[in-house]
């Protein structure tokens, strides 16, 4: 059989030369990469995994044991709307750009570079965890990430390869060869090159660093760049998955915990107590918050005006599409104090799309809440401010409480404790890491699923040891 | 007003350390520390106050820290180097304020050339994180620029793309002149907003090497012990002092310098006194005197009086440039020198003189030299006669001019040439006869084409008087435009060709709409708006 007909996929690919001629040097490289950075430990297992094989309703979510060196990944795109137009920005209304336009070839690379140093960025990360599984099905759970994310590195490299001619095959290389928390060649962004070394950490990322890539998904899922957009419209099926992960893994956290503190002190009893989790929350929220880039930003409004990156739902959510002479007022620091600033509307886009995640995450707080109230505990879990513990954007560079007020560095530096994991609170959460592998038992510090993968029971043998 | 004085103590941008034989010069800009409100200075972004303090430091360096054999010019900000001059300090100043900003700016990037050139002494760009536009334009006026590999970091000059203007500190000049980049990979890199990154960086001739983060400490430290152990060690220093000032609205004075501003009629008299006093006649003693050694002192006071009006008095078009003393004095101060060349301050002192004039070259503003029986126009103030636009000479018996040795080449032009020599294209010999017969009265230098004209004692007021009139009613850009045109006759070198195009492309498109109408690049870089380009070719 030829190379190309096991990669499933809808663009084609058996027929076009130059994505096999691109293909036929990275992916050899990919597969190294994922034997040396992939799951560390469990490359010859069998996993329960869902496969894309097509982009349709059954196609999409094909489950089978799978090694996952062999895991097959696919190129999938939604299929092309007739009639698709640029739907925002200056160019609002012309035909969808089919071809990467000229005068926008280097900021679109930029935008998928970015979006693709993150997919690997986050296998590497997560490739140690497998070791401390809290159960089988949450082992499963971390593969199919892992291997989703490497499609998704997949998609961002189709797109090099078949738009980009050198320039692109050289950065799909870069991809596979910078790594995560190496100070010679660390990923792009900041917070794919933290270390996730733990279960609590992988479902904070999961849930915030992940949901961040949502949003930009969906932001690039709007783009007048149609290959970009159809990329990314199929992308987000998968990454709601991811979020589910770790929405739920947090919220069976939250559970165990919430029992543990009837029976008892939740320390003695092995359980994460509420206040590390609280700090793990400020830690990834505060991370993920950076990843939209700074509250006032030129490339946020370049790229709105040629068409290249939309909001949030623009298409559903807008009535108007340009943008141009609209104004939006945020907080901003000078002299030392907080004051309000008006802002052009398309220079605070970032701040705009940063808002719809926060939205989003605050969900996630409720349903978390909703479990605490539902066992009986009247503790809460909430989002810090998000100005604390900033990086990146107006907000770098000065000190602020939890809750959003201006405060000394002597001060943050007293309080930090309270409010970010310390070493101890890190040793304590790698204290209670220890594999639980046999089928349909899980770890002490964490509650069950309420259900299994698709209509399997929870002590299914999701992987085969 | 805008300062030009500033000391290692004081800057708010820039960390000098010197080391032994290594000075470490390290931007850490401080964002609201401006020079005008309206701006931040971000990402290592610089307006001319941040420059100031660079021109002092690498003054400095040479004045007070002779035993420096290497200098490395780096940041303090994390995975950023420098991204250039400021855009929105440039998209709100004036358009003869970015002009003057960019004369400056390129001054000092020369200065360090010139240091090189003079002194010895290495400059290596230890790009720590990315060097874009105006910051690509510092490291290509070091000797070596090293990047860091980091996967990210990278060198551009994004101007044209991203700004729809040039670069405007030599940088398209210096990559193919001075770095020799071949012109079409020149032409990619000069349109690629984004630049390029270590291995084609280097592959390219954009620099010199890169290193990864880990061993890029290791590899500058590595590179600058090999090249102090190329270099012999040289004395300590003298220290520059700040330089005494007194300001009226009026009239700024200095020990050496007076300035008289004629608002009204917009011009301004600018006096140097000659040596006074006996003068040292050995090395020791011009080391013990220090900054305050006449050659020395007059001239940072002349270049201090020739930054402050160009930034300070942009209505003063036409300046009369006058001397006062005693031509033997001079002359002897001259013959020192000259004698002396070899000993680093000496030859510091003369280098130094020589870039003060060539800053008074590049002044945009007339320069008429008046010649009157008390003045000194000899040697190295001769100079100032000949950089002069024209000449006015008192036909007197007691009024004279004079040549030195220093006249010879000491104080060359940007072109490479000496003033006498670019005053002379057309009949070289003339330049052997000035030195044959070195002195000449009125009647003398008007013979040999010293001096433009030589009115007597009875015209000599009303020629002047009209002289000024007639000047600075004339459009004061187009008297820029011609001065520039006629000053720098004879071959280009790097520097003239530099400043040449600063002064025609640069100029001109920083005035065209594409650049700066309301939908120009500049006016709408970090705007929500786009730019529109009228595409049709000039």
């Amino acid at each position: 059989m030829n190379l190309y007909d096991r990669i499933p996929n809808n663009v084609n690919l058996s027929e076009d030369k130059k994505l096999q001629r691109a293909l036929e040097k990275w992916l050899p490289n990919y597969l190294d990469w994922w034997r040396e950075m992939g799951p560390d430990g469990f490359q010859e297992k069998d996993v329960w995994l869902r496969t894309a094989i097509d982009v349709g309703s059954e196609g999409w979510a094909h489950f089978d044991y799978v090694k996952m060196p062999e895991y097959r990944w696919g190129i999938f795109l939604e299929p092309p709307k007739a009639d698709a137009i640029v739907g925002f920005g200056d160019n609002y209304g012309r035909p969808a750009y089919q071809e990467v336009p000229g005068e926008f070839r280097n900021s679109l690379r930029r935008i998928i570079v970015t979006q693709g140093d993150t997919e690997p960025a986050s296998v590497e990360q997560q490739r140690q965890l497998g070791k401390t599984c809290p159960s089988l099905y949450d082992l499963r759970n971390l593969f199919q990430v892992n291997v989703e994310e490497g499609r998704h590195l997949w998609a961002m490299v189709y797109l090099l390869h078949g738009y980009f001619g050198r320039d692109g095959r050289d950065e799909a290389d870069a991809l596979l060869e910078r790594r995560s928390g190496n100070p010679d060649k660390p990923r792009i962004l900041e917070a794919f090159n933290q270390p996730c070394d733990d279960w609590l950490n992988f479902f904070a990322f999961t849930m915030f660093t992940d949901r961040d890539g949502k949003y930009q998904l969906s932001a690039l899922a709007e783009s007048g760049f149609e290959p970009l957009a159809r990329t990314c419209q199929f992308m987000l099926t998968e990454e709601a998955h991811h979020m589910f992960v770790g929405d739920t893994g947090l919220g069976r956290v939250v559970r165990r915990t919430a029992q543990l503190m009837k029976e008892g002190d939740v320390r003695s009893l092995g359980g994460i107590p509420l206040d590390i989790v609280q700090r793990y929350i400020n830690f990834w929220f505060s991370y993920s918050l950076d990843l939209f880039g700074g509250e006032i930003s030129s490339n946020s409004a370049d790229f709105f005006a040629a068409g290249l990156k939309g909001r949030y739902q623009e298409a559903k959510q807008y009535t108007e599409h340009t943008a141009a002479n609209e104004i939006f007022t945020m907080q901003v620091v000078e002299d030392n104090q907080l004051k309000a600033r008006e802002v052009p509307m398309r220079n605070a886009l970032n701040e705009v799309l940063r808002g719809e995640y926060v939205k989003d995450c605050e969900k996630g707080l409720a349903r978390w809440n909703k479990v605490l109230a539902d066992e009986g505990v009247n503790d809460r879990l909430y989002l810090p401010d998000p100005k604390f513990h900033r990086h990146v954007g107006e907000y770098a560079g000065h000190t602020f409480d939890i809750h959003g007020n201006l405060i000394s560095r002597e001060e943050f530096d007293k309080r930090k404790a309270e409010w970010l994991p310390s070493m101890e609170d890190r040793e304590y959460v790698r204290s209670l890491m220890h594999p639980v592998t046999e089928i349909g038992k899980i770890a002490n510090w964490i509650a069950p699923p309420a259900a299994g993968i698709k209509g399997k029971p929870f002590d299914f043998e999701y992987v085969r040891l | 007003m805008i300062n030009f004085q500033t000391a290692p103590e004081r800057y708010q941008h820039w960390k000098l350390e010197v080391n032994g034989p290594v000075a470490t010069l390290s931007m850490d800009v401080q964002e609201d520390q401006t020079l005008a409100e309206g701006y931040k200075l971000k990402l290592n972004s610089y307006d001319l106050g941040v420059d100031i303090e660079l021109a002092d430091a690498v003054q400095r360096l040479r004045f007070e820290h002779p035993d420096v054999a290497v200098v490395v010019i780096t940041s303090l900000k994390p995975r950023i180097f420098c991204a250039g001059a400021n855009i929105y300090m440039l998209g709100s100043s004036s358009h003869a304020f970015k002009v003057n900003f960019c004369k400056f700016t390129n001054e000092t990037r020369c200065a360090i050339e010139d240091d090189s050139r003079h002194s010895g002494r290495r400059y290596i760009a230890a790009l720590n994180g990315t060097a874009s536009g105006g910051g690509y334009e510092l490291a290509i006026a070091c000797d070596e620029i090293y990047l860091v590999d980091d996967g990210n970091s990278a060198v551009s000059l994004p101007e044209v793309p991203l700004l729809g203007v040039l670069p405007g500190t030599g940088g398209l000049t210096r990559l193919v002149d001075k770095r020799k980049v071949r012109r079409d990979r020149a032409d990619v890199f000069s349109t690629l907003a984004e630049g390029l990154k270590g291995k084609r960086a280097q592959e390219w001739g954009l620099i010199d090497g890169y290193f990864p983060t880990s061993k890029f400490a290791g590899g500058i430290d590595s590179r600058v012990a090999q090249l102090v152990s190329a270099q012999s060690a040289n004395p300590s220093g003298i220290k520059l002092n700040p330089l005494e000032i007194e300001s009226t609205s009026g009239s700024r004075h200095y020990k050496y310098i007076r300035v008289t501003l004629h608002r009204e009629q917009r011009y301004a008299d600018l006096t140097m006194l000659g040596p006074d006093g006996p003068q040292p006649t050995t090395v020791e003693q011009v080391q013990e005197l220090g900054d305050a050694y006449w050659p020395l002192q007059a001239y940072r006071e002349l270049d201090d009086a020739l930054l402050h009006l160009r930034v300070n008095e942009p209505e003063i078009g036409l300046v009369c440039l006058r001397t006062e003393g005693r031509v033997e004095s001079v002359l002897s101060v001259d013959q020192f020198l000259a004698a002396n060349r070899d000993h680093w301050l000496e030859r510091e002192i003369i280098v130094h003189m020589a870039r003060v004039l060539r800053r008074l070259d590049l002044t945009a503003k007339s320069f008429f030299a008046i010649v009157e029986p008390n003045s000194c126009f000899a040697g190295n103030l001769l100079e100032l006669l000949l950089a002069s636009d024209r000449s006015y000479m008192l036909m007197d018996d007691q009024n004279s001019v004079a040549v030195s040795d220093l006249n010879t080449g000491a104080l060359p032009m940007s072109n490479g040439l000496t003033r006498l020599q670019s005053r002379f294209l057309a009949e070289p010999d003339k330049t052997d006869e000035v030195f044959q017969k070195q002195r000449f009265n009125t009647e003398e230098a008007e013979e040999i084409g010293l001096i433009t004209f030589a009115p007597d004692d009875l015209d000599w007021e009303d020629e002047i008087r009209v002289a000024i009139e007639e000047r600075t009613s004339l459009s004061p850009d187009a008297l820029t435009g011609m001065e520039a045109s006629l000053r720098f006759a004879g071959p280009e070198t790097l520097d003239t060709k530099i400043y040449g195009r600063l002064t025609a492309w640069q100029n001109w498109i920083f005035q065209r709409p594409n650049a700066v109408g309301p939908e120009g690049a500049l006016t709408n870089y970090g705007k929500p708006t786009q730019a529109h380009f009228d595409y049709k070719r000039t």
